[in-house]
């Protein structure tokens, strides 16, 4: 069954509240902080007009705001907060606490540089630094997909073999304060897409019967429990097994989806223009990707073989469609929008040359960092780091692997 | 004892039978063990009351001296969950607790 459905003048933060509105939430807690704040504005408009009935707890932090989400989530609820920056940076050890405890909670983060300097505008450090917590990451390009993936966020969550947290990255005000045209479903076809949440059961032996593994008050279990050296290493386990299961939900929700409403992103995982016969390629992610894209196809049209890569998730990192994509490629070139001091190049670079490693043909991978801060990256400027990687294609040896971007020296 | 795999574990770390802490023997940990001298201990209870894991068991059980001193109770350590701190033998008003070195 397709369904067109109506088109809205929506900006990043309000395309997520509007999908949450129809994904049958039962929990809201959110706290307020720029640029995400448009996203818990309209959230509490939505419940305080009545229009869904979603319990919305007003907390006095961001720690709390998770913690509230894993209580309910805890209790069986399907929860959903939002987030930005330092908030995020608060609700820390509680990312760890939800994916441990498999809590298919769902968030929007709005990127936003992390202080200090305090800074507003987007990067991605936030999210970044947040990579090896077990959460699901999206990075969504626009607010379309910012309104499609909260939809299959909860689908990809709640599902029996992932149960995992899930976060979706929007870019703070490229995103999150931009009007686009977005293509709404109705809500009842987004109500039935996403229907209830139905807690995965488990066995209980003093019952003898199964019991939803939730806190219900009348089928008691002990959750949140202390696990040393002799048990934690298996639950971790876990949680690696259920990312490794989590691509294969990806990819089915991300089809089942586009059956729906005729979009898709790609296999789910990434989304690519130019690539198949190209010399350059590019590989970036959330909403700069836009701009790549343009760039990419102006010089395309000049006959370059250049091409880009958008990834859209970062967890679990999709090392075998990225190798499989450039397998004949000669010089790539991964774009960071966060930085790790330190290290051999930002985080994304490294997950790139790590999975092409494996590969037969090595390309000759660098890593351009940028926007850091929310710096813009101009079209022209994507066009200045085509003609590296096309010189580097032809032979060249590059100036250097890392290169930060549009820092004055 | 064989321990379960992460395969057979409950998803999210949940506890499914009521009391299972009681199977957590924590006696595991324990590096020093005390041992109680019945010929020295006056049944104070001080052991009892300063065990920070209510591992000294008041007992019924009634113990004669060699002096001839007749006690109706007896403290004993349950080495099942004692995880040795010394905080009894440190306690002990008569020195009638001993620390001693577990050998495996």
């Amino acid at each position: 069954m397709r369904v067109v459905g109506e088109v809205r003048a929506l900006n990043g933060d309000e395309a997520v509240a509007y999908a949450v509105r129809q994904c049958n939430v039962d929990v809201i807690s959110a706290y307020p902080i720029t640029p995400q704040t448009i996203i818990v504005e309209r959230l509490s408009e939505y419940v305080a007009n009545g229009e869904i009935h979603t319990e919305y707890v007003n907390v006095e932090s961001e720690h709390s705001a998770l913690s509230t989400c894993i209580g309910a989530a805890a209790a069986g609820a399907r929860a959903f907060t939002a987030t930005s920056s330092q908030g995020l940076a608060l609700m820390w050890e509680l990312l760890y606490v939800a994916s441990g405890l498999r809590l298919p909670i769902v968030m929007a983060v709005v990127n936003r540089a992390l202080s200090a300097p305090i800074n507003i505008h987007c990067d991605h450090s936030d999210s970044i630094g947040t990579r090896d917590s077990g959460w699901i990451q999206f990075y969504v390009e626009n607010s379309q997909e910012a309104y499609d993936t909260v939809i299959q966020a909860f689908k990809i969550a709640e599902h029996p073999d992932v149960q995992l947290p899930v976060m979706i990255n929007l870019d703070g005000f490229y995103l999150s304060h931009t009007l686009e045209n977005v293509r709404v479903l109705p809500d009842d076809v987004v109500s039935g897409f996403v229907g209830f949440r139905k807690p995965v059961k488990v066995w209980v032996p003093y019952l003898g019967r199964e019991v939803p593994a939730v806190l219900d008050g009348y089928t008691p279990i002990s959750l949140g429990i202390i696990a040393l050296s002799d048990y934690y290493y298996e639950f971790k386990m876990m949680v690696i097994k259920a990312m490794e299961k989590a691509r294969e939900v990806i990819k089915e929700v991300n089809k089942e989806f586009s059956e729906l409403s005729g979009r898709a992103y790609g296999d789910g995982f990434l989304t690519h223009y130019g690539v198949d016969d190209a010399e350059a390629v590019l590989i970036v992610m959330g909403s700069a990707a836009g701009t790549v894209r343009y760039v990419a196809r102006e010089l395309r049209r000049k006959g370059l073989r250049v091409g880009v890569i958008r990834l859209r998730t970062f967890r679990p990192f999709p090392y075998e469609e990225l190798t499989k994509l450039l397998k004949d490629v000669k010089a790539v070139g991964v774009m960071d929008r966060a930085t790790s001091p330190g290290a051999y190049g930002a985080p994304l670079f490294n997950e790139v040359r790590t999975a092409l490693y494996d590969c037969e043909c090595r390309p000759v991978i660098v890593n351009y960092v940028y926007g850091i801060g929310g710096r813009d990256l101009s079209p022209h400027t994507v066009k200045e780091l085509y003609s590296d990687l096309l010189e580097i294609a032809k032979g060249k040896k590059p100036s250097s692997i890392v290169r930060y971007v549009g820092v004055r020296s | 004892m064989s321990l379960p795999g992460w395969k057979q574990l409950p998803i999210g770390a949940v506890i499914l039978t009521p009391g299972s802490s009681v199977e957590y023997k924590t006696g595991e940990w324990r590096t020093l063990r005390p041992e109680i001298d019945q010929e020295k201990c006056i049944r104070c209870r001080t052991c009892w009351m300063y065990c920070p894991e209510g591992a000294i068991q008041e007992v019924e059980e009634p113990y004669k001296t060699k002096t001839g001193r007749e006690f109706k109770l007896t403290y004993k350590v349950d080495y099942d969950y004692c995880k040795g701190c010394g905080i009894c033998a440190n306690e002990c008003p008569v020195k009638a607790i001993t620390m001693v070195e577990e050998v495996i």
